[in-house]
């Protein structure tokens, strides 16, 4: 749950963990911590202690933003387990959640 | 931050746009542009920031609606050299939400704005479109937050000095939630308006500036056209109306027409021919045409009727050879086919080519072929043509087809195009059917500023071209033709009989006079001869009484010592 400030293309997730996600947030606005937050519940709640979450911060690093192709924050993207799964928003409607993430079954 | 006090603007280039907004889009604020699918909302974005990014203001191109790379493929089609700007002076940015996306809860558009502005200043981009921002936002399903982003994304804006350019669609679905337009049309500074209609299959697409804060604006409707080159406005340059009236005739090419308009057509008019079919309407503009080659004047004819090569044969065939003028470029014809395009793409034609041939005469024939419909289009397209003619300078001479006159002579302008009313010079051939025969028949119906013959004159066309005729009014028929040529007949042989009968009365006086004379010389002569008798008579009495002197001296020297008495009574005796 470290902060990367710049991260580049690239760059492999450095954990093992079953699920890791990048979550690119705006600085400290509402929904960048209410994403948070709700990524962390889902998480614990679904996958324990077998996931990673990185956070891009795009005030910090908009060319990587760029590269991404980030348009609207909250946006998390699921990179593990495939397929990656984008999913945008502050993460508050579970049930999209839940749909997206194929979790029925998780 | 520099938000400056007083409104400057900055120029789209698009043609037609900066004459309609005064001088382009307001500097460092954010414009609207609003409308329906297929307007052209997207072209005119995209076209201001290619050409802010050819005069060194970078841009950038946000696009929520369609993909960036498919932008690119359908821009190339206008020819904007995009690939070369691309990532140097243009950057695209692909924000389309995907079908597989998930959408949880609310969002916004901090980040992106913060992307933005870390590419708008590593490139120094001025200009910052975005394509359909409604697309993105009304995904979050939630008018206040909508709302809320959308006053974010002004207020960056304004406060990155950027010239911003959104683009969204008219709420006109009536579908519930934000009415993007409506709501916009408060906050930003600059509305422009498009639509998008069907005139009987033809599309016709039209801007209009709402508002513009700060600054006055031409506040019409104008047509949109999206041509070769990309967009580009059709406005009545509010110029047209100070432009200097010419006061130069020039010749119809028919001498008796001429004469009729009091001296030709203004240069820089706009004449309409109207008629019904085979009157003869090409032909008049052929003759005009000639006459202008022949001036040494450059000519275009656009005919919506026959190729090129028809067109040459066929005035040939009255005298009109116009194919010398085609060899060395003086004239140019282009034959297009009216079928194949809406009015606004035939405007768009036209006016490529007064750009190329830059004619100083040019023909339409006819101009009634590229109006489809019976809708506002009819009513708008001769303005658009007009606009272009009139700006230039151009002389414009325009045949429709109008009046299917059985016999009669009504100008049905339901049927006809609206162009009559802004038509300078208005001139109608009809049929006259009389006798068996179809004659046609010339009048003018208006010609501003000038003096015109109000006599209709029947126009005869044969191998040596076109002449006007008079008509002659018989019993209270226009007679034409053949009738015509008999009464021309007729009163020739009367005006002869009349030239004869004074030729056989000058003749019968002079005899008579010379008889007089010839008696006063026969008196003459009498006279003369009397006279010579009288000198005859005295000239003998005279001789008589000299020799009668003489004997009466011999006698009384011979009777010396006689008295005198003797010899008086002597005297008395010979007597």
């Amino acid at each position: 749950m470290h902060k990367v400030a710049f991260l580049s293309k690239q760059q492999q997730p450095l954990t093992m963990a079953t699920h890791q996600f990048r979550l690119y947030i705006a600085g400290e606005s509402v929904n960048s911590k209410l994403a948070y937050s709700n990524l962390k519940v889902f998480c614990e709640a679904y996958y324990t202690d077998d996931y990673h979450i990185e956070q891009v911060d795009v005030l910090l690093s908009p060319d990587i933003a760029w590269a991404q192709g980030v348009t609207a924050t909250p946006m998390l993207l699921r990179l593990a387990p495939t397929p990656t799964l984008k999913i945008i928003g502050n993460l508050s409607d579970t049930e999209q959640l839940l749909n997206g993430l194929g979790t029925i079954d998780g | 931050m520099p938000t400056s006090s007083t409104l400057n603007k900055t120029l789209t280039g698009i043609r037609g746009l900066d004459e309609i907004t005064y001088g382009g889009l307001p500097q460092g604020r954010c414009s609207l542009l609003s409308g329906g699918p297929g307007c052209g909302k997207t072209v005119l974005a995209l076209q201001i920031l290619v050409n802010g990014a050819k005069q060194g203001e970078p841009g950038v191109f946000v696009a929520f609606e369609e993909d960036a790379a498919r932008i690119v493929i359908n821009a190339a089609t206008f020819g904007w050299d995009l690939p070369d700007l691309q990532n140097k002076e243009l950057f695209f940015l692909d924000g389309k939400p995907r079908p597989e996306d998930i959408w949880s809860g609310d969002f916004e558009l901090t980040g992106l704005l913060a992307i933005l502005k870390a590419k708008a200043d590593q490139i120094g981009a001025k200009r910052i479109v975005f394509d359909s921002i409604d697309v993105l936002l009304s995904l979050l399903d939630n008018p206040k937050a909508e709302r809320r982003e959308l006053f974010r994304l002004n207020d960056w804006l304004v406060s990155n000095g950027m010239t911003g350019i959104v683009t969204c669609k008219n709420n006109d679905s009536g579908l519930s939630g934000l009415d993007y337009k409506d709501f916009m049309q408060y906050m930003v500074d600059c509305v422009i308006d498009l639509t998008h209609e069907m005139d009987d299959r033809v599309a016709h697409r039209s801007l209009r500036v709402v508002k513009y804060r700060g600054s006055g604006f031409y506040s019409g409707e104008v047509t949109l056209l999206l041509g070769e080159h990309g967009a580009e406005i059709i406005a009545f340059p509010e110029s047209s109306h100070d432009q200097i009236a010419s006061n130069i005739r020039i010749s119809s090419g028919v001498p008796r027409l001429d004469s009729m308009l009091g001296g030709g057509y203004y240069k820089g008019s706009a004449v309409l021919l109207s008629g019904a079919p085979g009157t003869s309407k090409s032909s008049l503009c052929g003759m005009f045409i000639l006459a202008a080659c022949e001036r040494g004047e450059a000519c275009l004819y656009v005919s919506f009727d026959e190729s090129v090569s028809e067109i040459v044969r066929n005035l040939k065939s009255i005298n009109i050879n116009l194919a010398p003028y085609v060899e060395s470029g003086l004239l140019h014809i282009e034959s297009i086919r009216s079928s194949l395009a809406g009015t606004e793409e035939q405007v768009g034609n036209l006016r490529k080519l007064i750009e190329q041939y830059k004619p100083s005469c040019f023909v339409i024939d006819p101009l009634s072929a590229i109006v489809h419909s019976e809708g506002d289009s009819r009513r708008r397209m001769p303005e658009k043509i007009l606009t272009l003619t009139k700006a230039s300078g151009i002389t414009l001479l325009c045949t429709s087809l109008l009046g299917n006159n059985n016999g009669g002579d009504t100008l049905n302008e339901e049927t006809g195009i609206q162009i009559s009313a802004v038509a300078d010079t208005w001139i109608h051939i009809s049929y006259q059917i009389l006798g068996g025969e179809r004659n046609r028949a010339l009048s003018i119906i208006k010609s501003r500023g000038s003096e015109h013959s109000n006599q209709v004159r029947e126009l005869v066309i044969d191998k040596l071209g076109i002449t006007l005729a008079d008509v002659y009014q018989a019993d209270g028929e226009v007679l034409m033709g053949t009738a015509r040529w008999q009464k021309e007949q007729d009163e020739l042989a009367a005006e002869q009989l009349i030239l004869a009968n004074v030729e056989y009365k000058r003749r019968v006086i002079e005899l008579a006079q010379d008889e007089v004379n010839a008696q006063v010389l026969i008196l003459q002569v009498n006279l003369a001869v009397k006279q010579k008798e009288l000198d005859l008579l005295m000239a003998t009495e005279s001789t008589r009484l000299y020799h009668l002197g003489l004997n009466r001296e011999e006698l009384w020297n011979k009777r010396s010592g006689d008295d005198s008495h003797a010899l008086v009574l002597d005297e008395s005796n010979n007597a």
